[in-house]
């Protein structure tokens, strides 16, 4: 399962980060990294993109991004 | 070593308010040579240091674009010290860059902001062992009430002059990635920037060094680097740090569950952008009222004063119109600025761009594209500076060459002229709505249609290049200092007022000079007997205001068609004839380079009705009832028409052109601009003439 599939309010831990390294750097720098918590708190009105907390921040992706955060089972 | 201290940090942390409060009235903004980013520095006296220089708000020293790589070289350029400008609240994130300023040996200091939220939070931070842990001091503060800023400039002052050992991390399997790129400067920060950026970047740098750095990258890398230091992060956070105890929503999350939300977010973005487009067109209206009225004031008194003659003409025509052509962009600037620093500080800024993305994404732009692209439709000058706020080089070109098709104030004039003249008996369409409504409805759907594929064609064609993901923080919701916003908008008017403005009165200058010479003609000659004739009789006692006022308004006509202006008019006329324009449409459209409305006064001019606006009854008779030599009427719902179109498209505006150049840092990018809006207007509206007239 990946981070885009995540429903909203459901939280879940980082298994790997993958994608182009302009993305996957800029992601993991942010501290989503492996081993982290991760969750869902709203999506855009109009589908996209999508805001996650995780470090105690709100941060928003797309979800083409969030495709690429695998999460654990 | 240079003799800055830089303050850098994440963006929102409170740098800049910091600045401020630190350098009080001292700020200069200028520009970081090749890139159009703020640079915003003040002079203070501390320990040896002398500049004071607010950074670019940055995640990491990672850097792939010229923009982002601003912050990199400035830490790694040797300052004399950095103050790292981290937020209690995050302070992961924020220790994360932390840590990698630590790795050079620049004296630094940690200013741990945003205290009064920690504490609110029930945050609690160790600072003593924090410090101890990393080697530097660390001093809590509150920039925007100015608290432990003192204590913090004191920090700074015993670090200066005094080099530390660089902190040394446990990179694990990365070390021997990193140490083959340590060059004589035994840097890691600059090591491991190389390592993480290079690829997929924008960053000039030396072939051998990019070989260098790509021999040894290999996958899995980017993460064994990044979680090293995260793990030390996280280590000093579990030691030092009692994080939030309460895991309710936090009081963002609550804004955000209403200003977010699919209904009331929607309604709270709709009012918002009203409320922008209010301040531009109706709260500006009477100050932009004030500074004509007075330029006009100024003038009455300049001509008193210097009587009658060229150099009167020119100082109150040329000059003082000039001046007046700047000042009067100003109250849309403040007032634009004023908005977008509350939204920005207020951390508003960010769910806009969250909330439009999708709809933006579509046609290649930014989410904070958004705000400058309506402000269009208010006036280009204050849109193409708001498009500052869009991080992207080449995101923020596409924005600022698009967004002048949007239709703008100043456009309006004409086209209620024009659907005037051309339905002057208000016939309907689809038996409800009146044509000229309908007019009107389209040019403005044109110009919105336009500016989006304008947008999407120079993203591919002009700027091609990877659209930058968006990986945005959403910082909490805070209360904007005042302070902030006025320096913030201050530097805004002022760079604007001198390095545009000295361009719009030189065209201003410029142009006055091709519709006022050459003066001599045997026409106006003519005319000026005719006059003399008549004063002559006057003195006799028979006083006729009202012949004189005619043949007044007869000499500046055909002092006007015998201008160089005028004479261009006439030379370019084979070009705009299958537009359906002739040569006084001609003048018209030249003249309207100095701002779109003066068509309207201009057109006046040439018709001999002085001072005409668009209500005036006199000019709309007057263009309904001209006609081509031959007899067949000029004004014809095609010809208008095409003349609204070429309006919408067309780049007749010298202020627009200004604030290109210095937003964008050069002359291509409004050249690029003029180039492809004036074939496209010729273009669009040859083809509206043709469907018009074959309509009809
Ligand atoms: N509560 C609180 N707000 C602050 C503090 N410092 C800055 N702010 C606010 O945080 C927002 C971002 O500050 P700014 O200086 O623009 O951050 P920058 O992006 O790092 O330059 C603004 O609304 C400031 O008013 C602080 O110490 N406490
Ligand atoms: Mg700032």
């Amino acid at each position: 399962m990946t981070l885009a599939d995540l429903e909203i309010g459901g939280e879940a831990t980082v298994q790997s980060v993958s994608g182009p390294r302009r993305v996957t750097c800029r992601l993991m720098e942010m501290g989503l990294l492996k081993g982290v918590r991760v969750k869902v708190v709203r999506v855009a009105p109009l589908g996209d993109p999508i805001e996650i907390r995780l470090r105690g921040y709100a941060l928003s992706l797309r979800r083409e991004d969030a495709r690429g955060v695998e999460l654990e089972a | 070593m240079t003799d800055a201290v830089l303050l850098a940090g994440n963006p929102n942390v409170g740098k800049t308010t910091l600045f401020n409060r630190w350098s009080g009235a001292k700020a200069r903004v200028g520009n970081y040579p090749g890139v159009t980013v703020d640079r915003r520095s003040a002079q203070v006296e501390l320990a040896g240091a002398r500049e004071l220089v607010d950074l670019p708000g940055t995640y990491s020293l990672t850097a792939r674009s010229p923009e982002e790589e601003i912050a990199v070289t400035a830490v790694l350029e040797d300052p004399s010290a950095i103050i790292v400008v981290v937020d209690a609240t995050t302070l992961r994130r924020g220790l994360y860059l932390a840590l990698q300023v630590l790795e050079t040996d620049r004296p630094t200091v940690v200013a741990l902001n945003m205290m009064d939220e920690a504490k609110r939070d029930g945050i609690e931070v160790d600072v003593d062992a924090l410090s101890r842990a990393l080697g530097v001091p660390v001093v809590p503060v509150v920039a925007s009430n100015g608290e432990g800023l003192k204590e913090l400039k004191e920090s700074v002052a015993s670090v200066i002059g005094d080099p530390r050992d660089p902190l040394t991390l446990d990179y694990g399997d990365a070390t021997s990635a990193i140490s083959a790129l340590q060059g004589d400067d035994n840097s890691v920060a600059r090591a491991t920037w190389l390592l993480l950026s290079v690829g997929d970047d924008e960053l000039e740098l030396e072939a051998s060094v990019r070989a260098r750095v790509t021999a040894v990258q290999r996958d899995g890398l980017d993460e064994e680097i990044i979680g090293a230091r995260y793990a030390l992060v996280d280590a000093l956070v579990d030691d030092h740090v009692t994080e939030r105890t309460n895991a309710g929503p936090s009081r963002s999350d609550r804004i955000d569950s209403f200003l977010v939300h699919p209904v009331t977010g929607t309604l709270a973005f709709v009012f918002t952008m009203y409320l922008v487009f209010e301040a531009l067109f109706s709260w500006s209206d009477p100050l932009i009222g004030l500074v004509e009225a007075l330029v006009g004031w100024a003038q009455g008194v300049a001509g008193e004063a210097l009587g009658e003659g060229m150099l009167s003409d020119l100082i109150v025509d040329g000059v003082i119109a000039g001046v007046g052509n700047v000042i009067v962009f100003v109250p849309q600037i403040a007032l634009l600025f004023l908005f977008i620093g509350f939204l920005e500080d207020s951390g508003y800024l960010a769910r806009v761009a969250f909330l439009i993305d999708r709809v933006m994404k579509k046609v290649g732009l930014h989410g904070r594209a958004f705000v400058p692209l309506l402000s269009g439709f208010a006036c280009a000058i204050p849109a193409v500076m708001a498009t500052r706020t869009i991080e992207n080089r080449r995101d923020r070109l596409v924005t600022m060459l698009a967004l002048p098709l949007m239709s703008c104030s100043a456009r309006l004039p004409v086209y209620v002229l024009v659907i005037a003249v051309i339905f002057a008996h208000e016939p309907r369409v689809f038996g409800f709505m009146s044509a000229g409504a309908a007019a009107l409805l389209g040019m403005y759907l044109l110009s919105v249609v336009g500016t989006l594929v304008a947008a999407a064609v120079l993203r591919r064609v002009a700027l091609p290049g990877p659209a930058p993901a968006l990986v945005l923080e959403l910082p909490p919701y805070r209360w904007p200092v005042p302070r902030n916003l006025l320096a913030s908008t201050w530097t805004r008017v002022r760079s604007f007022l001198v390095d545009a403005g000295t361009i719009i009165l030189a065209l201003t200058i410029v142009l006055w000079a091709l519709l006022y010479f050459p003066r001599g003609h045997e026409a106006t000659d003519a005319i000026l007997s005719e006059r003399a004739a008549i004063t002559a009789q006057q003195s006799e006692g028979e006083a006729d205001v009202e012949a004189l006022a005619a043949i007044d308004d007869r000499v500046a006509a055909s002092r006007l068609q015998h201008s160089y202006a005028g004479e261009l008019g006439r030379a370019i006329e084979p070009v705009i004839k299958p537009l359906g324009f002739d040569w006084r449409v001609g003048i018209g459209i030249l003249a309207s380079f100095a701002a779109r409305e003066v068509f309207v006064s201009t057109m006046g001019i040439v018709f001999g009705i002085s001072e005409a606006d668009e209500e005036s009854q006199p000019l709309r008779a007057s263009l309904s009832e001209a006609t081509w030599p031959d007899g067949r009427k000029l004004f014809t719902p095609a010809s208008g028409i095409a003349l609204m179109v070429f309006f919408v498209f067309a780049a007749q505006c010298m202020s627009t052109i200004a604030v290109i150049k210095r937003e964008s840092g050069s002359w291509k990018w409004p050249l690029v601009m003029f180039a492809y809006m004036t074939l496209l207007a010729y273009v669009a509206s040859f083809i509206a003439y043709r469907l018009g007239t074959w309509f009809a």
